[in-house]
C-alpha cells in the first residue's frame, strides 16, 4: 500500500490537501483536509446584526455575495421582516447570475485543464476546428479565420516557453481530444475570461462592486430607482449625480442589464453547454468514476413568490441511498455538525448549528507535515450530517432533486440527459457533476430575463418599494431572537444560523456546501462526500493521479468556504 | 525562458492589440498614477520595452476575492492580456499542476527566475501556534511568504487581509493574523488595501514599475499615494448634496431616490482614503456609493473594528483638509489623544506638502525632471518627518457605539416618497 499526498490541490477555492491509500492501482481510502482556518464565525460575534452580512459575505470572494444573502435572510427571519417583491427579484438576479458565472468559470478555469491539453491547439488545423465548432455549438465566433488567430496566440504562448495558466493540468494526462477540439475549447476558455468580465459588469451594476457587493440590506436592497421611477421623462432626476454609466434601475440601466443577461444566455446556450456535452461524449467512461455517497441534499433556491413557503426554481429535497425517485423532506432540525476529526475543541457527537461553537485548536502533526497518517484530527472543516447521514450537495444534488420533483425544470433536464444518452444515476459521478453544473446554468440563465421583466413591470406600475425598514430600529427588536436561512451557493446547500441578544450577534454558525462535500470523517468514522467519491478511483500512475484530480475538480470545491 | 526582446508591446500586438489601444492604455495608466499628462509618452515607451514579469501569487487566509477582482480586470481591456503577459507562474487557483510539481516552483525561485520575479500576496498570515491555521505543502504559510517575498524584486500585498490581517485579525479572531509587512519586513512592499483591492490600482502599480523600474511612492504603511492619497469624500459624486445638507435619512426614501448624501446612514467616505470615487469598478460601471450604500472604510487599518458599525456615523469626524494623508488619519481614528496632535500638526504639514507637489509639477511641466529624478524626489511624506506614530496601535476593538436613532429611525421621516408624477 502506498500513501499518495497531494498538497496543495490547485484549481480549488483555497488551501486543500488530499491523502490517499493506493493499492493495486486503485484508491482504497481517502482523507480530505482543508488546511486553512480564518474564524469568521468568531469575528462576527458582538457586531450589529444589520452589519453581519458585510462580514459574512467575506466567507467567500468567488461565490460572491451568496453568503451575504444567506446572512441577511437569517437576520430577517430572526426579526420577522418580509422583503418587498422588488428586493426578491434583485436578489434573485444577482444570485442567479453569480451561480451561472461560477459554473462557467469553474468549468473553463478549474475543470477543463484536466480533460483537454489546451496548448495542443497550437498545432490544430483552423478549418477543422471551425467545422467542429459549428457542428457542436452555436457560437458566433467560429470561422476558420477566427480559429487561425487563436491558434497563432496559443503558438506564441508555447514559443515563449511560458504557457502560464494554460499549461496542461497533469503532464501526460492523456487528453483524448484531437488538436482541433483542443483549439475549440481553448478558444472558448479565452472567450470565457472575456465573457466573465461582462458578468462582473452585471454584478457591479447590481452591487456597486464585485466581488463583495454592497447593496444588500436587512429588509431588502439599498438599490433605489431614480426619483419617480425609471420611466419619468428621460428617466433621471435632473439633480441626480451624473456619471458615465447609468444607475442600475434607471431606464438606461435596465436596458444595459437586459443586454448583459442576453449575452450570458447566448454564451451558456451556444458555447458552454455544447462544450460540456461534447466532452461528456468524449469521456463517456468518466460517468463510471467517482460515484459518491448516493445521499443527495438540496435546500433549494430562487424564491418565485413572496409567501412564507415560496415556490423555488430549484426545489428543496433529499434523495437517499441512490434512490432517485423518492424525494424526502428537508428539516432544519436534522442538520448537525461533528468535530471529532477536525481541529476544534468542544463536545463530541453531533451538535445542531444553533448550539454550535468554534473553538479552534490545531491537533495535527507539526511542520513539515509529511503525512496525516495516524492523526485523529486532520482537517479544519467540520463534519456536517443530516439526521446522522453524510450527504453530497451541489449541482448534482440540485439537478437530481429537481428531476425527481418533476417540476418545470425536469423537462429540460430529461432532454439533455436523453441527448447524451446517460441515466440520471450518472449525475452523481465525476463527469455527471460537471454535466449537472451545465444543465443548472442553463436553467437559471433562462430565468434571469424573466426576473428582470417582472422587475420592470413592477416599476412601470409604480411599485418603487425595494426595502421594508419597519424593523430597522433596534429599539423595536426583541431582547433575544434566533434566525437561520437555508439556501444554495453555487457549491451546494448553504445554511447560516445566528442568535441576536441585546442588539448584538451572540452566536453565528455557517455550514457551506463545500463543508458538506469536503467533510472529514464524523465521530462514527464515516467519510465525507469527496472522500467517499475518491475511494475506488483508478491510479495507474502515482506521478500523475489524473482521475483523482478530475474527481476533486468535478466537485468544484471551495475549502475557504468550507472552513470560513 | 524570458526573452528580453519580447517586450510588452510586442506581446500585446501579437495578441491583436492596436497601436492606438496601446497608447490609450499608456495614457490611462498615467492618469491612474496621477502623473501629469506629459508623462504619457514616457510611460508608453517604457512599457513598450519592458520584459515580461514572472509573478508568484500566494494565497493565505483569503476568501479569494482579490483573485476574483484580478480576473475581472477591465483596464482598457488589457487587464486580461496582462494576466498572460505577466506570466503568472504560480497561482493555486489558476495553475494546472498540483502537489509537489506546484510547490517546486516556489522552492526554486532563484534558479528559475534569475532575472527576478514579482510576488503578490493575497490573504492574511497566521502567526499564532506556529502559523498552523494556514499551511501549504505541509509548511506554515508564514515561512513561504517570508522566503518568496524576501527574494522578490517587489511584493504587492493585495486586499485588506494582506495589508494588516484584515478579517481574521478583527476582534474575535484567534489566529494571530498579520499582514505581509509584519512577516517580511525586509521585502520591497507595496500594499493595496481594500476588500477587495481595486484591480486598476494593481495594474497601475505594475505599469509604474515597468515604466520607471521603481515602485510608486508610498506612505509609511506602503500604500501608494496615487491610490490612497485622497479622501473618498473629496471626490464623491454625492458631495454636493453633503454641502447642501441633503441627506438620505432612511433606506429608499426620497433622498435615496434622488441620490443624496449617505453620510447620515453611516458612510465612511469622509474618513476613508481611497480612489474608489474616481476609478470605480468594472470600467467605471459603478461603485458602492453610487449603487446606494455608504462606504465601509475597507481600505483603512483595522477597518472592521475601527470603522464600524457600518450604519452609524463615526463619533468624531475628520477635518476635510484636502491634503491630509492616510497616515495621519490612521492616528486620528485609533490614537485618542495622539490624534489631536496629529490633526493639529497636519495644517503646517499639509502646507509643506502642497508646496512640494507644486514645485514638482512645475518642474515636470518644464520637462526638466526625468523619470529617475521623479523617483529620487520622493513623493511627499516618504521621507518627511512623520506626525507622531501612534503607540503601537494594537487593534483597540472599538466598543460599538449605540446606533443613533435620529439618523436611521424610519419613523422620523416618511419613507414613502411623494409621487412626483402628475
Amino acid at each position: 500500500m502506498t500513501r499518495l499526498v497531494i498538497d496543495p490541490v490547485t484549481r480549488v477555492g483555497g488551501p486543500l490537501r488530499v491523502e490517499l491509500d493506493v493499492q493495486g492501482g486503485v484508491v482504497t481510502d481517502a482523507w480530505v483536509a482543508a488546511t486553512m482556518f480564518r474564524g469568521l464565525e468568531r469575528t462576527l460575534i458582538g457586531r450589529d446584526p444589520r452589519d453581519a452580512w458585510l462580514m459574512a459575505q467575506r466567507v467567500c470572494g468567488s461565490c460572491n455575495g451568496v453568503h451575504g444573502l444567506a446572512s441577511v435572510r437569517a437576520v430577517e427571519q430572526a426579526l420577522g421582516i418580509r422583503i418587498p417583491a422588488n428586493a426578491r427579484l434583485v436578489r434573485n438576479l444577482a444570485a442567479g447570475a453569480q451561480l451561472v458565472t461560477s459554473h462557467v468559470t469553474g468549468f473553463y478555469r478549474r475543470q477543463l485543464p484536466d480533460w483537454a491539453d489546451l496548448v495542443a491547439g497550437a498545432t490544430a488545423d483552423p478549418t477543422a476546428a471551425s467545422e467542429l465548432a459549428r457542428s457542436i455549438g452555436d457560437s458566433p465566433a467560429s470561422s476558420a479565420s477566427y480559429f487561425e488567430v487563436v491558434r497563432g496566440r496559443l503558438a506564441a504562448l508555447v514559443d515563449s516557453g511560458q504557457p502560464g495558466i494554460f499549461a496542461p493540468g497533469t503532464p501526460g494526462g492523456g487528453s483524448r481530444l484531437t488538436p482541433a477540439a483542443s483549439l475549440v475549447v481553448g478558444a472558448h476558455s479565452i472567450e470565457a475570461l472575456e465573457w466573465r468580465r461582462s458578468m462582473t459588469r452585471l454584478q457591479t451594476f447590481l452591487g456597486g462592486k464585485s466581488p463583495h457587493p454592497q447593496t444588500l440590506l436587512v429588509g431588502g436592497t439599498a438599490l433605489t430607482p431614480p426619483w419617480g421611477g425609471p420611466v419619468l421623462a428621460t428617466g433621471e432626476h435632473p439633480r441626480r449625480p451624473q456619471s458615465s454609466a447609468p444607475g442600475a434601475l434607471s431606464e438606461r440601466g435596465l436596458v444595459a442589464l437586459q443586454s448583459l443577461i442576453d449575452g450570458a444566455r447566448d454564451f451558456v446556450e451556444g458555447v458552454y453547454l455544447p462544450d460540456v456535452l461534447y466532452l461528456a461524449d468524449a469521456y463517456r467512461d468518466a460517468t463510471e468514476v467517482g460515484r459518491g455517497l448516493g445521499n443527495l441534499l438540496a435546500y433549494g433556491e430562487f424564491p418565485e413568490d413572496d409567501s412564507d413557503a415560496p415556490r423555488l426554481l430549484l426545489p428543496r429535497g433529499r434523495l437517499m441511498d441512490g434512490d432517485l425517485r423518492t424525494v424526502d423532506q428537508v428539516e432544519e432540525a436534522g442538520i448537525a455538525e461533528a468535530i471529532g476529526h477536525a481541529h476544534y475543541d468542544g463536545e463530541s457527537g453531533l451538535v445542531h448549528p444553533s448550539d454550535g461553537r468554534t473553538e479552534p485548536r490545531y491537533h495535527g502533526p507539526r511542520p513539515p507535515v509529511t503525512s496525516l497518517e495516524g492523526a485523529e484530527r486532520y482537517s479544519w472543516a467540520k463534519a456536517p450530517r443530516y439526521w446522522d447521514d453524510p450527504m453530497e450537495v451541489g449541482p448534482a444534488a440540485r439537478i437530481a432533486v429537481a428531476l425527481a420533483t418533476n417540476g418545470e425544470p425536469a423537462l429540460i433536464i430529461r432532454r439533455v440527459l436523453a441527448d447524451l444518452g446517460i441515466a440520471p444515476e450518472a449525475l452523481g459521478t465525476t463527469f455527471g457533476r460537471i454535466v449537472a453544473g451545465a444543465i443548472e446554468a442553463r436553467l437559471v440563465v433562462d430565468r434571469l430575463a424573466g426576473w428582470l421583466a417582472e422587475l420592470r413591470a413592477n416599476l412601470a406600475a409604480g411599485d418603487l418599494a425595494f426595502a421594508d425598514i419597519s424593523a430597522w430600529n433596534p429599539d423595536r427588536w426583541p431582547v433575544e431572537a434566533e434566525g437561520w436561512s437555508l439556501a444554495e451557493s453555487p457549491g451546494g446547500a448553504l445554511g447560516h444560523w445566528l442568535r441576536i441578544r441585546d442588539r448584538r450577534i451572540a452566536a453565528y454558525q455557517v455550514i457551506d456546501g463545500s463543508t458538506w462535500n469536503l467533510s472529514p470523517r464524523d465521530d462514527r468514522g464515516r467519510r465525507g462526500a469527496l472522500e467517499e467519491a475518491l475511494v475506488g478511483t483508478p491510479v495507474p500512475d502515482l506521478a500523475a493521479p489524473v482521475d483523482v484530480l478530475r474527481t476533486i475538480h468535478a466537485f468544484d470545491p471551495c475549502p475557504a468556504c468550507a472552513v470560513h | 525562458m524570458i526573452r528580453p526582446e519580447d517586450g510588452l508591446y510586442a506581446a500585446l500586438t501579437r495578441r491583436g492589440m492596436t497601436r492606438r489601444a496601446f497608447l490609450k492604455f499608456g495614457a490611462a495608466m498615467t492618469a491612474a498614477l496621477a502623473l501629469p499628462a506629459t508623462y504619457a509618452p514616457r510611460i508608453t515607451a517604457a512599457i513598450e520595452r519592458a520584459p515580461r514579469l514572472p509573478v508568484i501569487w500566494l494565497r493565505g487566509q483569503a476568501c479569494g476575492g482579490d483573485t476574483e477582482a484580478f480576473l475581472a480586470a477591465a483596464g482598457p481591456s488589457v487587464g486580461e492580456l496582462l494576466l498572460d503577459l505577466l506570466s503568472v507562474e504560480y497561482h493555486e487557483t489558476l495553475m494546472g499542476t498540483s502537489g509537489e510539481a506546484a510547490t517546486a516552483v516556489v522552492t526554486s525561485l532563484a534558479d528559475r527566475y534569475p532575472d527576478g520575479y514579482f510576488a503578490v500576496v493575497e490573504g492574511a498570515i497566521p502567526t499564532a501556534d506556529d502559523g498552523m491555521a494556514c499551511t501549504l505543502g505541509g509548511r506554515p504559510f508564514r515561512d513561504v511568504v517570508r522566503e518568496v517575498c524576501n527574494g522578490a524584486l517587489a511584493t504587492i500585498a493585495v486586499g485588506a487581509c494582506a495589508f494588516d490581517g484584515g478579517t481574521p485579525a478583527s476582534s474575535g479572531g484567534a489566529t494571530g493574523s498579520v499582514g505581509v509587512a509584519d512577516v517580511a519586513p525586509d521585502a520591497r512592499l507595496v500594499s493595496l488595501p481594500g476588500c477587495p483591492m481595486n484591480v486598476e490600482n494593481l495594474t497601475a502599480t505594475i505599469a509604474h514599475y515597468l515604466a520607471f523600474d521603481e515602485l510608486p511612492a508610498t506612505d509609511s504603511r506602503h500604500r501608494p499615494y496615487f491610490a490612497y492619497g485622497g479622501l473618498i469624500h473629496n471626490l464623491c459624486e454625492r458631495r454636493a448634496h453633503f454641502e447642501f445638507g441633503e441627506f438620505v435619512l432612511a433606506w429608499g426614501d426620497e433622498g435615496a431616490q434622488k441620490g443624496w448624501c449617505l453620510y447620515k446612514l453611516g458612510c465612511k467616505g469622509p474618513e476613508t482614503f481611497a480612489n474608489c470615487a474616481t476609478v470605480q469598478y468594472a470600467s467605471g460601471t459603478s461603485w458602492n456609493v453610487k449603487a446606494g450604500q455608504g462606504c465601509i472604510g475597507c481600505t483603512m487599518r483595522r477597518f472592521w473594528d475601527a470603522m464600524g458599525p457600518a450604519h452609524a456615523r463615526l463619533p468624531s469626524t475628520i477635518p476635510f483638509a484636502p491634503t491630509i494623508t492616510a497616515d495621519q488619519i490612521g492616528l486620528a481614528l485609533v490614537g485618542g489623544v495622539a490624534a489631536l496632535t496629529a490633526v493639529h500638526g497636519s495644517a503646517t504639514y499639509a502646507r509643506e506638502l502642497r508646496n512640494k507637489v507644486v514645485a514638482r509639477r512645475r518642474a515636470a511641466a518644464a520637462g526638466r525632471v526625468s523619470a529617475d529624478q521623479l523617483q529620487d524626489d520622493p513623493a511627499p511624506g516618504a521621507t518627511e518627518p512623520k506626525a507622531p506614530e501612534p503607540a503601537p496601535s494594537e487593534p483597540t476593538p472599538t466598543e460599538f457605539a449605540p446606533t443613533e436613532p435620529d439618523a436611521i429611525d424610519p419613523a422620523a421621516t416618511d419613507p414613502a416618497p411623494a409621487d412626483p408624477r402628475p
